[in-house]
């Protein structure tokens, strides 16, 4: 059994009660993984499963059995830093940063989602094929994730610029 | 600590036999982790069904068929959810976050417990839910969420999930599994009113298996409409699901049903059977507000709701017959 993590396998763990957050911060000692709620309110746990976001902290480990995890560990390093991480910090996106790799996490998964046409809450045409990458939307699927420390604009600046498609990026800037 | 085991599924008739006395079946687990951590459930074994009927399915009256396996982010991103009922793919994209509605499975949403504060304060609140015969503290106290319809003396908690309002809209059953073989269930009778015994939530038997929810053809338009405290990631206050077939100015089919107001998705029948056959217009969906909420109670903290159920009716419906957008 193993749960591959950031690219490496690694043993599940044997009581089916430890949540996959506490699998990945107590038993891999990836602490980027933050704990903020444990009960699925905040976001900071968030992770990608197979390139879904999810929140680990209220996944059981075992559930994750033969599934491949990505962890801000696996996104991008001090020295490689993802081009989000960079705009977080060119945007102000964060202030103390411990709802930061939740929130990366969660705007990678949530890009896949606009591409793949999943829409939200606040789409105006359920039916339309391609779906709008606009501040509202990014604000309203990006609502599983608290800041405390009041980031949201410097958040939804950053996102918008870096993984917005191309022609929908230059109308922000022309702006 | 009481020893937990876990096993997944193959199928459903495995499933079935695994779930012997002290099991639990395990969907996404963002509502039976939270309430094991709470120590609310305290399961021996889980069996795992989130790898189970997985699928949405055009059947062949030209309904659908939603394996209850099937996350909830796929349901409302599914072609034909989106178009032919919208008011689905809106309720459920109106409840919880992205992460969790990619978590959650169709099951574990129609089934995931109340919100109710009490019934999550384990060690300081009395609640007849936990603790049969315990008492409800919530009756006295604050009960600003809790039910104006259909609760008892014994329980005043609300059903919390979106999702199952839209379906109880939508005439859906509800397919189970047990032992003994297979059933059907109207989803407006799946969840049991309190009455003397709200610990019993639902007409399921002990380890039978949802395995799927069937839906009859849709009526031409069908929306959903949230009021919650916050514009996003928050439970509802109320939700009206509402769906209409129209005809030469009248109405000629109409379905509603409430969310947040009620122990269990509360299906509107009396404001339908004002509106069937009648006028569009407002002084008809006030009467048929009217008709709904003339047996709502409020509690010290929750009459607001009466007031507000009725507008988002009015609205709902107003939305419905107004010139497509
Ligand atoms: C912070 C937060 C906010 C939320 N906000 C909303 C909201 O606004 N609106 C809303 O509707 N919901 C909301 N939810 C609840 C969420 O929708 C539910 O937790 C989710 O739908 C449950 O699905 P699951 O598959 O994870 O269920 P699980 O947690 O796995 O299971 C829930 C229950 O269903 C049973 N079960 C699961 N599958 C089956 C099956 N096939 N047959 C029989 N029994 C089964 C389990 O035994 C368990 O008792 C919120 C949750 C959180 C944590
Ligand atoms: S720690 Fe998981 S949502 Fe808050
Ligand atoms: S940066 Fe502090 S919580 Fe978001």
């Amino acid at each position: 059994m193993s749960i591959v993590v950031n690219g490496m396998p690694a043993e599940v763990p044997g009581d089916p009660r430890v949540s996959l957050l506490d699998f990945l911060r107590e038993q891999l000692h990836l602490h980027g993984t933050k704990k903020g709620c444990d009960q699925g309110a905040c976001g900071a746990c968030t992770v990608l499963a197979d390139g879904e976001r999810i929140l680990s902290c209220l996944a059981l480990a075992v559930q994750y059995d033969g599934r491949s995890i990505t962890t801000i560990e696996g996104v991008g390093s001090a020295t490689d830093l993802h081009p989000l991480q960079q705009a977080f910090i060119d945007h102000d996106g964060f202030q103390c940063g411990y709802c930061t790799p939740g929130q990366i996490c969660s705007a990678i998964g949530m890009a896949d989602e606009i591409r793949r046409g999943v829409p939200s809450h606040v789409t105006d045409d359920l039916d339309a094929a391609d779906m709008p990458f606009s501040h509202e939307e990014l604000r309203e699927r990006m609502s599983g994730n608290l800041c405390r420390c009041g980031a949201h604009n410097g958040i939804i600046d950053a996102i918008a610029t870096t993984l917005a498609p191309l022609p929908e990026r230059a109308t922000e800037a022309a702006e | 600590m009481t020893p937990l085991r876990y096993a997944r599924a193959v199928d459903a008739q495995d499933a079935v036999l695994q779930a012997t006395t002290g099991a639990t079946y395990l969907g996404g687990g963002t509502n039976l982790v939270d309430l094991m951590r709470e120590t609310i459930e305290r399961p021996e074994k889980l069996v795992d069904v989130s790898g189970l009927a997985v699928g949405v399915e055009e059947t062949e009256n030209g309904g659908l068929m939603i394996g209850a396996g099937t996350r909830n982010t796929a349901i409302a991103a599914h072609p034909l959810v989106r178009q032919r009922y919208p008011v689905l793919a809106r309720a459920i994209l109106a409840g919880a976050s992205a992460q969790i509605r990619n978590m959650a499975t169709a099951g574990g949403n129609l089934l995931q417990r109340t919100r109710c504060a009490y019934f999550y304060d384990e060690s300081g609140s009395r609640c007849n839910k936990r603790q049969p015969g315990q008492g409800c503290d919530a009756l006295g106290g604050f009960n600003r969420n809790h039910a104006i319809l259909g609760a008892s003396d014994a329980c005043v908690a609300v059903h919390p999930s979106d999702m199952a309002v839209a379906l109880a809209s939508l005439d859906a059953v509800v397919h189970t599994r047990t032992s003994k073989g297979e059933r059907q269930i109207a989803l407006t009778e799946l969840h049991r009113l309190p009455g003397d015994h709200p610990d019993i939530e639902t007409v399921l038997e002990p380890g039978e298996l949802v395995t799927g929810i069937s839906l009859p053809p849709a009526l031409p338009r069908s929306t959903y409409r949230k009021v919650r405290d916050r514009s996003s990631y928050a439970f509802a206050l109320v939700s009206v699901a509402g769906a209409i077939d129209l005809a030469d100015g009248h109405i000629r089919d109409v379905r509603l049903a409430l969310g947040g107001v009620a122990p269990r998705p509360w299906r509107a029948y009396r404001a339908e059977d004002v509106l069937r056959g009648g006028p569009i217009g407002k002084v008809a969906f006030a009467a048929a507000a009217d008709a709904e909420l003339s047996h709502a109670q409020a509690l010290r903290d929750n009459g607001f709701k009466i007031e507000l159920a009725r507008r988002t009716i009015v609205a709902v419906l107003d939305e419905l017959t107004g010139d497509p957008a």
